[in-house]
């Protein structure tokens, strides 16, 4: 089987941001219709920018350091910069995904997707209220 | 740090003495057994006394076993070779759909040259019922192949239930003993069988050889064609090494087989009531007690299999997983769907297979890792969090 990264198995040894947010202000919770797996990305936003993120992943190595790597890549970004991190983005600050594994990325970049609509959803029906 | 092999269903390391057994055939004794002279007939007298080594421990004649290039090649010709040679009495051949893909692809193969395929269920045990193969015989069948014991989760079949069904009918049974030969007995007579492949580097042999048993009187059409080794049943010139290492390697192993299959069966035992009993949301896949003695195969809800096996690698542990995350294809294995396991049980199936230099330290230090490492992944899991709720 092709090796993952050293970056890859640094992520996946020791998972950054593990867990949820209580409250959070935007969730993105997504399946792969590709192996069966999930994602669920938390994010914290002060004043448009991301002060916390959290993530839970079902999946494999390469889901999971996405995972990981995707909630290191917009902390502290605000809301319109992460919005533009793509699955490449992720997969090279992680030096690389085995080609079969690029599609776990594409997990990690739909959780982010979903959390920034479900953050401007939010924020939406607040002002609507507000 | 020390290894922890447990993936012998996978590959076994070559004997050292099957090593020794072979060194002599790369340089010493090199000729080609076909040639004349007295390095051909050196060579040829090795590979013949390979030949009845093997077909002793089989129960068979030495005419009655041809050398291949392993388990896949065999079963290839074994399947070809045999709806080839009876396409005009029928076309259709019965298999099971837990079989390895060396079966299942060639089966696959032979729907799209027009031969018509029963792919039998199995129980939840992954046991093919004889009366199941009954029922699917028509007077079209002119093949019937099922496993001796599965590769994934061990289950042992019913062989030779099922040989006494087909061989009455004038039916070829094809089984597939590549996980059985020299740690099962595997007697062509008490088996029931036409036919039978078994490869050498799962059970302590080199990789790349293997022997398909043919019953004299079984009409196979051969897929190499070219010179006459093999009596014209598959020609190229005799990978005189790895047939001499086969050889060893079966008689090693058929010798050890009554000592090494009950201590294996203790220690899979232990490892199976670890697991099952100290972790909690496991299940063991496949047949407690009529399961290869080398065989553990468990489900461990809420987390996925390379995650596991990943794990396990960083402490030093090697063993397998079913999960749809690391095989090409992306899709769960087809033997854990056929138990009827769920996608998400499938996903973190675990399989450890034990060998020869397993210890009762070795299962108990697994039995210590295991625990943590499924703890940390499940903290990780969106799926064990919602079962908490
Ligand atoms: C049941 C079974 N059949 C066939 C094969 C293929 O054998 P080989 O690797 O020698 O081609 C294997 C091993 O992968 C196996 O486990
Ligand atoms: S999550 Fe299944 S392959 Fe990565």
């Amino acid at each position: 089987m092709e090796a993952y990264s050293d970056k890859v198995m640094d992520h996946f040894r020791n998972p950054r941001n593990v867990g949820d947010i209580e409250n959070p202000d935007g969730i993105g919770r997504v399946g792969n219709p590709v192996c069966g797996d999930i994602m669920e990305l938390y994010l914290r936003v002060e004043k448009d920018v991301i002060t916390d993120a959290r993530f839970k992943t079902f999946g494999c190595g390469a889901a999971i350091a996405t995972s990981s790597m995707v909630t290191e890549l917009i902390k502290n970004k605000t809301i319109e910069e992460a919005a533009k991190i793509s699955n490449r983005a992720v997969a090279e600050a992680l030096g690389g995904l085995p080609p079969i594994k690029m599609h776990c990325s594409v997990l990690a970049e739909e959780a982010l997707t979903k959390a920034i609509e479900d953050y401007r959803a939010r924020k939406r029906d607040a002002g609507k209220e507000g | 740090m020390k290894r922890i092999y447990m993936d012998h269903a996978a590959t076994t390391p070559t004997d050292p003495e099957v090593v020794r057994a072979m060194l002599p055939f790369w340089t010493d004794v090199f000729g080609n057994p076909s040639s004349v002279h007295q390095e051909g007939r050196e060579a040829g007298r090795a590979v013949e006394e390979a030949r009845s080594t093997v077909a002793e421990v089989l129960g068979a004649r030495p005419e009655e076993i041809v050398f291949t290039a392993g388990g896949t090649e065999s079963d290839n010709l074994a399947l070809k070779g045999v709806a080839d040679a009876k396409k005009d009495r029928g076309h259709h051949i019965i298999t099971s759909k837990i079989e390895h893909h060396a079966v299942l692809e060639t089966c696959r193969f032979l729907e799209g040259k027009g031969f018509h395929v029963t792919y039998l269920d199995v129980d939840d045990r992954g046991s093919v019922d004889p009366e199941a193969v009954q029922r699917a015989i028509t007077d079209e069948t002119i093949l019937v192949s099922i496993m001796h014991a599965n590769n994934e989760i061990g289950t042992i079949q019913p062989i030779a239930a099922i040989g006494r069904i087909v061989r009455e009918r004038g039916i070829v049974f094809h089984t597939d003993a590549v996980q059985t030969a020299g740690h099962l007995a595997t007697k062509v007579d008490e088996l029931d069988v036409d036919l039978l492949s078994l490869s050498a580097h799962k059970l302590y042999g080199p990789k790349g050889v293997g022997a398909l048993y043919i019953r004299k009187g079984t009409k196979i059409t051969p897929f190499l064609h070219g010179g006459e080794q093999e009596r014209r049943r598959r020609a190229s010139t005799h990978n005189v090494p790895g047939i001499v290492g086969l050889g060893r390697a079966i008689a090693l192993a058929e010798a050890r087989r009554e000592v090494e299959g009950p201590r294996l069966t203790a220690l899979r035992d232990r490892l199976i009531a670890g697991i099952v009993g100290g972790i909690e949301h496991t299940v063991l896949n496949g047949d407690p007690r009529g399961r290869l003695p080398s065989n553990v195969s468990v489900a461990i809800a809420f987390v996925e299999g390379e995650s596991l096996v990943l794990s396990l690698d960083m402490e030093g542990i090697a063993c397998a997983t079913g999960s749809a995350c690391t095989s090409q294809s992306l899709e769960p294995s087809h033997v854990l769907i056929g138990i009827g396991l769920s996608h998400e049980l499938a996903h973190g199936t675990l399989r450890f297979s034990l060998g020869r230099h397993t210890t009762e330290e070795d299962v108990d230090h697994v039995l210590a890792v295991l625990p943590g490492i499924v703890a940390r992944l499940r903290a990780m899991s969106p799926l064990y969090q919602k079962e908490k709720k």
